[in-house]
């Protein structure tokens, strides 16, 4: 069995996986770092959303041998030390999830673009995160909390 | 090997909670079990203590004055973590801030609330009965556990009961200026023999509510924005294996395995073991398992369900409700034949809907460990409960109930889907195989789609007629469909003076599985009345919220949401070019009516929901965001099942697999906005969470019949059905 380090949330984890795992079972099953997670394995849904040298990506279709070149993954638990990004509060703020499973693949989604673009418009934040599902039917405050956040980030600089 | 369960896990640790606090723990117990003091510096004694009393506890509090609450109810994302505690903190007068909640044990006799059956106890999170039910329960539990602070300040200050008062954690008396935080009367708790009952008198008077009514956050919430909040599927617990299935295409079809041999000898493959509808297997990680279930060779058996093609039962359906014979009778009022015999003109439309799918985002799955000598087992599973708290899993094991511990964790969606527990006692049977070892079964997504249990396709045949003055006189509701109450559901029209009214059910089979699906029959069965009444306006030339307005005479509270969301829509003011709006009532404990604003693009056939509005009776409302929440949600899962979601089956076989052919509504696609007014009311509260949902057909439907004429009758309006109506 192969031993694949890999970089998270700035932290070198060795996996003994077999070649062509899927990253996600890897961070979920074999690491412990259940925040990502799984919930249709073909990239649809989004739920997996995690950043890989910045870039928002679904880890359930990324192979782990591809992953344990020094890429920088980060996680939800890697987002911020306390729980406390300004996404998470507005977040909060918000009271967006419901059941919550979908959220920190939202939220992971959403922390990618608000790296890129802290003002995005309306229509750009609708378009950024229509790759995310989310079967409660949260939406309007996924939108209201990045919202939130980008007001907040944009207040502070 | 034996292994213990990891402490780590949450929920598992309220023997750990006390140990780790100094101080005592007030257990109050409920159905008639009389509260038990516990000194936590003698741990022996805790340990005895908890052993006898272990789950007769609504509350713990410590001398820190923090405050633990056990919630009875299922959390799936209807804020019941934070609704029931807050009812219960609210008559208990705790500080909230002071607060933690933790799901309670599953034992029905201490943590029921009332079901169907007057006087039984229920632990089950089902037909949005959560808060309605709980809310005398832990009115009650919250107002003794004040009792017991009462009586204890009482007896060490030797002052009358009746002198004191209780304050945000606090007991003061007034008469001699003296308060103590609630956290201080812990060393001097004293227990009466009994405790007063409080079902009439002695509660709250809702005017000084503090809590209920406010917006209080949810108490989950924080957990879910930083990826702690834990699911089933997070479980990890020592020399874990992984389960999966393979379940046939045909429903009820048995497998036949043609190469166990390969499978054993396939990498990290512990076990195969047969299902009399599945093959499962069993490895030492998920992937192993995952590659042993593509690498399966099953021969499979025909069972009922073959032959059976979805799309081509609707002629079926037709010709049952054109048969003489009646159904079984839901409900009647007067006499719907003479009424239509005598009638100025009769209507008769039929109505359809296919087959939805839960989708609920956590695919199904459970973890469960089977001791050694298959006499106890622990489960950690989200689920809605049922009858059984202990899921089946004692009936499977043949071991007593009390030897099956289930930690309830946090439901990925629950929608109805959750409180079916096949996959418990898939997880049982792979658990029993490999005891102690502990089993995490895990279905696919394919799995989840493809081995679903539906809403029921189903096909309602209304009839209605009116006479001379144009008075609606007869309503006749003919059901076909498979699932008894899962289809009728929803069709008594309780809130509309029609005085001759007859609902009836007639039987279809096709061997297909099926189960309850956010607000069940109210879905199918409320677009079919609700359209129906629109057509009758628009034929009559009468505004549709005049109709209802008329047929609500004698329903003040639903009269007053039809009257609210009219006003909010601004109902008589025309839409821009383009657009048009859509009314639709619904009752489902709690009233509401809502109105949508649709626009339709005829290149296309896709229909764009742009506004909604509800007003709503609930009675009163515990946490008013939370329900607006439920609201929104409710409505957008709506427009998801009306405007794109569809199960079929060819020749018995489900032909959708995952998110890529079972579309879901997505971000891009939502309203501007779904705006709720929550009508004030001191009745008791009732469910709000499927209330929403079963507004959002009529309401498009007779928005799209306002603005082009045309009507839509089949669910869901896919973009061909819509180019098929606005071509007809």
């Amino acid at each position: 069995m192969p031993t694949y380090t890999l970089n998270i949330n700035n932290t070198s984890y060795d996996a003994d996986v077999a070649e062509g795992t899927s990253l996600l079972w890897v961070l979920r099953e074999h690491l412990g770092l259940t925040g990502t997670k799984y919930s249709c394995g073909i990239a649809q849904c989004g739920t997996c959303t995690i950043h890989v040298d910045d870039n928002p990506v679904r880890a359930c279709i990324l192979q782990v041998e591809n992953l344990a070149n020094g890429q920088k993954i980060r996680t939800i638990e890697g987002l911020s030390e306390k729980g406390d990004h300004p996404l998470q509060e507005a977040w909060i703020a918000a009271q967006a999830p419901q059941c919550g499973y979908c959220q920190p693949g939202q939220i992971m989604q959403a922390a990618a673009l608000l790296d890129k673009n802290p003002t995005p418009t309306r229509e750009e934040i609708k378009s950024h995160m229509n790759s995310i599902l989310c079967r409660c039917g949260t939406y309007l405050r996924v939108i209201k909390a990045v919202e939130l956040a980008s007001e907040t980030k944009s207040q502070a600089t | 090997m034996k292994t213990t369960p990891s402490y780590s896990v949450k929920n598992v640790s309220r023997r750990q909670f006390l140990k780790s606090s100094s101080g005592v723990a007030l257990l109050i117990g409920a159905s008639g079990l009389l509260p038990h003091l516990i000194s936590c510096k003698d741990s022996k004694k805790v340990r005895e203590q908890l052993k006898k009393h272990e789950l007769t506890a609504w509350v713990q509090i410590t001398e820190d004055g923090q405050i633990t609450i056990y919630n009875p109810a299922a959390e799936m994302g209807q804020g019941s973590m934070t609704a029931l505690p807050l009812v219960f903190a609210e008559e208990m007068d705790a500080d909230w801030s002071k607060v933690n909640v933790e799901f309670s044990p599953q034992e029905s006799d201490i943590y029921g609330s009332e079901g169907w059956v007057p006087g039984s106890k229920l632990m089950f999170t089902v037909g949005s009965r959560t808060t309605k039910s709980y809310y005398p329960v832990m009115r009650k539990a919250g107002a003794q556990a004040r009792y017991v602070l009462l009586l204890s300040v009482a007896n060490q200050w030797k002052v009358p009961i009746g002198e004191l008062t209780t304050m945000d954690s606090y007991v003061i008396h007034e008469n001699s200026d003296r308060k103590i935080s609630y956290g201080d009367v812990v060393p001097y708790l004293t227990m009466p023999g009994t405790l007063p009952d409080f079902n009439a008198t002695g509660l709250k008077n809702p005017k000084d509510f503090r809590l209920i009514g406010s917006n209080i956050p949810r108490t989950e919430i924080p957990e879910k924005v930083n990826g702690s909040a834990q699911f089933a599927i997070d479980i990890r617990l020592p020399d874990m294996v992984y389960g999966v299935l393979e379940r046939g295409e045909l429903n009820g079809a048995k497998p036949s395995l043609k190469n166990e041999a390969e499978i054993l000898g396939m990498d990290g493959v512990l076990k195969v073991v047969p299902f009399n509808y599945a093959i499962g297997i069993i490895a030492i990680t998920l992937e192993g398992a995952l590659n042993a279930k593509k690498s399966l060779k099953i021969d499979w058996s025909d069972a009922q369900a073959k032959g059976f093609n979805s799309q081509e039962i609707y002629p079926t359906y037709i010709k049952i409700a054109s048969d003489n014979k009646k159904g079984e009778t839901v409900n009647e009022i007067g006499n719907v034949d003479r009424a239509m015999k005598t009638a100025a003109k009769t209507y008769e439309v039929d109505f359809k809907n296919d087959y939805v799918y839960h989708a609920q985002m956590e695919p199904l799955n459970a973890v469960m460990q089977v001791a050694e000598d298959l006499k106890s087992a622990e489960i950690w599973v989200g689920s809605q409960q049922g009858p059984d708290t202990k899921l089946g899993i004692p009936d499977l094991l043949g071991i007593p109930h009390e030897a099956v511990k289930v930690h309830l964790q946090y439901l990925g969606g629950g929608f109805g889907r959750r409180s079916m527990n096949d996959f418990v006692l898939e997880c049982g049977t792979l658990a029993r195989e490999m005891a102690p070892l502990p089993v995490k079964l895990v279905w696919t997504r394919e799995d989840d789609v493809t081995y679903g249990a539906f809403r029921p396709l189903s096909l309602q045949r209304l009839k209605a007629c009116i006479d001379a003055e144009g008075k609606l006189t007869g309503f006749n509701h003919c059901v076909v469909g498979d699932g008894g109450n899962l289809v009728a559901s929803g069709a008594r029209n309780d809130h509309y003076n029609i005085p001759n009214q007859l609902v009836e059910w007639r039987e279809a089979s096709h061997g297909i599985r099926l189960k309850h699906w956010r607000s069940v029959g109210h879905g199918p069965n409320k677009f079919a009345i609700e359209s129906m009444l629109d057509e009758i306006a628009y034929d009559q030339n009468i505004d549709p919220v005049e109709l209802r307005k008329t047929l609500m005479a004698k329903s003040p509270r639903a009269l007053a949401t039809l009257e609210k969301a009219a006003e909010m829509a601004e109902w008589k003011v025309p839409s821009p070019e383009g657009r048009a709006k859509g009314v639709a009532f619904v009752e489902h404990g709690s009233l509401g009516t809502g109105i949508c604003e649709i626009s339709v693009d005829h290149n296309t056939g896709n229909i764009k929901v742009h506004r909604f509005w509800i007003a709503l009776d609930a009675g009163v409302v515990v946490q008013p965001d939370n329900v607006r929440a439920q609201m929104e949600g409710g409505v957008i899962m709506g427009i998801s099942s009306v405007l794109k979601e569809q199960i079929t089956l060819v020749d018995g076989k489900v032909q959708q697999s995952n998110y890529h052919d079972y579309n879901l509504l997505r971000i891009q696609e939502v309203p501007d906005s779904v705006e709720t007014t929550i009508i004030p009311s001191a009745e008791h509260p009732e469910g709000v969470g499927e209330t929403a949902t079963p507004m959002v057909a009529s309401a498009i439907a007779n928005a799209f019949l306002k603005l082009t004429g045309k009507r839509l009758r089949h669910l869901p309006f896919s973009r061909e059905r819509v180019l098929e109506a606005l071509n007809s």
